[in-house]
């Protein structure tokens, strides 16, 4: 048993503030409320400088103080600090200043952000005492869960929607879990888990051990920062499957000014969606906070098809509080915005990083994100995770024979090509 | 009288009851009398305001009362209840 942190103090409820020990518990048992990991900044302020933070390894427990674990991380230990990439040519095409990619499309291992809190919740299941580890997956956390878990030695159950695209039921399977294929759209897979969760002893990541993994997420705020020259960006676009994403970015950057690690500024948090599961987006639009469910989700937008969104009404009300908005956007749209930001930056991003592209254009468009001031685009996950969201709509390669003269009247040869263009 | 199911975390409530009875011609009126038979519930599903706490769902026939009238949602003899606490995940 580690001894305790001195910076990660409790868990605590969103909801009425009743502080809980760090236990595999989620849920408040007094208002049901969602439970969070609570620290304390004082301690932390004393320790965490930029100076430590830089002296550390190029990976998201560089920011450990801030993660919800006693001792030090034994599983994910390569995960994070992945690319903030300058998009001058996607800037160009969206006719806008300053924009950047924050490219999770390489994370470690699984191509995905799901490595940054899987890391914190199986580094905390192992402090805890679990030996097998599970979760309710859209995909890419089941992915994560499958390879962190074989790498630790961690026994695993991953359930998804039994439709899910072929290249995220493979990317679970050859890790050597347990893959379980429910019918059934993403929310009853949870509910199901919800119910499996604690029956036997199980450590499910995002059931009795969201309020650790759901932390792990802050990461990417705050090596959005960092890569930045230590500021926050004035806009962040993030996608919204749970919403748990976009509510830890707006805590990270809120953590990092706390702590002066930052200046104090302004900044804006946008929500991305689509648009035949958008429900946050669509509470968001029509002014209200009061999420109405989508019981039947209907896009390719497979890893954000969570009808009933978690935090849904925290990350309205971190979008509101910031001056931030939300968008959807229709497949067709969708695969608009792969293709833009594969062609301007060479970064072949899944549905979701689609949706955010397009969601991002659609907020310049409508004057939602201003033009002169900066842009920070999260990019969660890989294309080739979800290839058949875009098979023959990215046209097919020109077949010749192997000879110098078919090439050279097929391919190499300006009216030719322009005939076939 | 409209039945209402009970979540487990309540049963301790209700005398580990999963379904109970209540009268009222709406869900207001049938939170205030599910209070009077088993004191202490009605502070775990409102709030000091009285309104339905944020990760309380309460549905009458399947449907969510946020999308019908909320406390004053009309409530008939045969009506089925169900208090269901939100599902955390993704």
């Amino acid at each position: 048993m580690d001894k305790p942190s001195p910076y990660f103090s409790n868990l605590k409820c969103r909801e009425c503030g009743k502080l809980y020990p760090k236990e595999a518990i989620h849920v408040c048992d007094f208002d049901f409320g969602p439970l969070e990991a609570a620290y304390d900044y004082e301690a932390i302020g004393k320790v965490l400088t930029r100076q430590l933070i830089e002296s550390r390894a190029h990976t998201m427990w560089r920011y450990r103080e801030l993660l919800p674990i006693d001792g030090e991380p034994t599983v994910g230990t390569q995960v994070g600090f992945t690319p903030l990439v300058k998009a001058d040519r996607l800037a160009k095409a969206l006719g806008v200043r300053e924009l950047y990619v924050k490219n999770d499309t390489v994370n470690y291992p699984t191509l995905s952000f799901k490595d940054r809190v899987v890391s914190v919740a199986l580094s905390r299941a192992r402090e805890l005492g679990f030996k097998t580890v599970a979760c309710a997956s859209t995909g890419n956390l089941a992915n994560s869960v499958a390879a962190n878990a074989a790498s630790a030695g961690l026994k695993s159950y991953v359930l998804i929607p039994a439709d899910l695209e072929q290249g995220k039921v493979l990317g679970s399977l050859v890790y050597g879990t347990n893959v379980i294929g429910i019918h059934g759209a993403y929310d009853q897979v949870n509910r199901l888990c919800s119910e499996i969760a604690g029956k036997y002893g199980w450590g499910f990541v995002n059931v009795n051990l969201r309020p650790y993994y759901a932390e792990g997420s802050k990461s990417m705020g705050f090596e959005i920062c960092e890569q930045l020259g230590w500021h926050i960006p004035r806009h962040t676009v993030i996608p919204m499957a749970s919403g748990s994403l976009l509510t830890k970015i707006h805590k990270a950057y809120g953590e990092f000014t706390k702590l002066g690690l930052v200046d104090a500024a302004p900044f804006s948090v946008y929500g991305a969606q689509a648009t035949g599961c958008g429900p946050i987006a669509q509470a968001m639009k029509r002014g209200t906070d009061i999420v109405k469910p989508v019981p039947k989700p209907e896009t390719i937008v497979k890893s954000l098809a969570i009808g009933t969104p978690a935090d849904g009404y925290y990350a309205i009300h971190a979008m509101r509080d910031t001056g931030g908005f939300a968008e959807d956007v229709t497949d067709e749209e969708v695969i608009e915005g792969i293709k833009l930001l594969a062609e301007c930056e060479g970064i072949f991003a899944e549905t979701a990083g689609g949706v955010t592209t397009a969601c991002t254009r659609k907020l310049i468009e409508t004057g939602k994100l201003p033009r002169d001031e900066s842009i920070v685009i999260c990019i969660t996950g890989h294309g080739l995770k979800t290839q058949e969201a875009i098979v023959g709509k990215c046209g097919a390669p020109r077949v010749i024979k192997p000879s110098l003269r078919e090439f050279e009247e097929q391919v190499y040869n300006p009216d030719a090509a322009a005939a076939t263009a | 009288m409209p039945s209402v199911l009970i979540p487990t975390p309540l049963r301790k409530l209700t005398a580990e009851l999963e379904t109970v009875s209540a009268a009222g011609a709406t869900i207001g009126e049938i939170l205030d009398n599910l209070d009077a038979a088993y004191p202490g519930l009605k502070e775990r599903l409102c709030d000091e305001a009285g309104n339905v706490r944020r990760f309380v769902n309460i549905y009458v026939n399947g449907e969510d009362i946020r999308f019908l009238e909320e406390k004053a949602t009309p409530v008939k003899e045969a009506d089925e209840i169900s208090i269901v606490p939100a599902i955390a995940g993704g």
